[in-house]
């Protein structure tokens, strides 16, 4: 078994593949850089100091520090391209995709944007995404649960992505696993909708603590949910005193106008 | 379960370390994993019961110091243990509160012959 997921000797598949580009798949056993243990080391000497007997080694380290240096150097890639950054999370089915899709199709004059889609399986938000007019490429992540800062450093440059834009990443929907890992984003928003309890913030809380914006989608659905947006938002308030909200329909387009008014001004 | 990656993280990071100091097994592997980081144990000890057989980790033992969350009040700077990241400042009620410590996913130290 594979050390990093945890897949079985086959090798978990990840695959990026760029919307409109048939048979460019690239497939790949994993995307970050480890090995699978199975090689053997041929010492051509002998270690006359190998060690036989038991001792400490003090490490010290933070288990996620490859992750946070690819992350950083993410960061220093985006900054001297002059790219802005997000990172979308959410559990499946809050309207991630919904709201990216409007997005671009209301913005596409005014902004650069690229999308990173990631998903466990299937084409399908990268060809909603390809439709609405922006450059995409998915990312399947097999048995991954979340996105990686590898698979972003290998997507962008799969991508093309041009200097003085916008890179949106959809992460896999999931409302635990990605908030441990940053990918080098310039900011994190959370999205959760109206559909969703109120209780979402407190349940899951790290998603809700490391992020910067929390968009609350489907209000247009507000006058037959007995959701209460004030008692949800200050739940999340509990979780994160620094949020900030954006309320809207991806649907009927209510409130998106303040949500592009936010984003143009994080940009500039 | 980010849990699976995660320990896979750590074998790659225990068995470098290892390898460097010319070992041929990992014995002991201790950690620290803060109250509020976003592991859960038990999916942890699960993934590194699946993923350690075939790895230098195969007899390890795994320690792990969990750590305590502790936060400050932004507002009244009172600091208190904490069970997660919501609660309000016991002593002014503040929802202003920030973690300080709890959220570590750390490797200590390894034992290895």
């Amino acid at each position: 078994m594979c050390t990093t997921c945890g897949c079985e000797g086959n090798g978990n598949k990840i695959s990026m593949t760029v919307f409109g580009e048939k048979n460019k798949s690239n497939t790949q056993k994993h995307s970050h850089s480890h090995e699978h243990h199975s090689h053997e080391h041929e010492h051509e000497h002998e270690h006359e100091h190998r060690h036989k007997h038991s001792h400490k080694i003090n490490i010290e380290v933070d288990v996620l520090s490859q992750n946070n240096l690819t992350a950083e150097r993410n960061r220093g890639w985006f900054e001297a391209k002059n790219i802005f950054s997000i990172n979308m999370m959410s559990s499946p089915g809050s309207g991630k995709t919904s709201i990216l899709e409007r997005t671009i199709k209301d913005m596409k004059d005014k902004l650069n944007f690229y999308i990173i889609e990631g998903d466990q399986q299937t084409m399908n938000d990268a060809e909603r995404i390809g439709n609405a007019g922006a450059p995409v490429i998915q990312v399947n992540t097999g048995n991954g649960c979340h996105l990686d800062a590898e698979m972003i450093n290998k997507a962008v440059k799969q991508l093309n992505v041009k200097d003085n834009s916008l890179v949106i990443i959809e992460n896999v929907g999931n409302l635990v696993c990605p908030s441990l890992f940053d990918l080098g984003e310039s900011k994190r928003i959370v999205i959760m909708s109206t559909t969703e309890g109120e209780d979402k913030p407190v349940k899951y809380p790290t998603i809700f603590e490391r992020a910067d914006i929390c968009i609350i989608n489907k209000i247009d659905l507000l006058p037959y949910l007995n959701y209460d947006l004030e008692k949800a938002k200050n739940y999340a308030l509990r979780v994160n005193h620094h949020l900030q909200f954006i309320e809207v329909s991806a649907t009927t387009g209510e409130g998106m106008e303040k949500w592009y008014e936010l984003l143009l001004s994080l940009i500039d | 379960m980010h849990e699976l990656s995660i320990v896979g993280n750590i074998i790659e990071i225990a068995e470098n370390e290892a390898r460097k100091a010319l070992a041929e097994r990992i014995t002991e592997l201790e950690m620290d994993i803060g109250t509020v980081s976003g592991i859960e144990l038990d999916a942890l000890n699960f993934a590194f019961e699946s993923v350690k057989p075939k790895t230098m980790l195969k007899n390890a033992e795994i320690k792990i110091n969990i750590i305590q969350a502790k936060a400050v009040c932004s507002d009244c700077r009172h600091v208190f243990e904490t069970e997660n990241v919501y609660t309000l400042c016991p002593v002014c009620d503040s929802f202003k509160t920030e973690i300080i410590q709890g959220k570590e996913i750390k490797i200590k130290s390894i034992l290895v012959d």
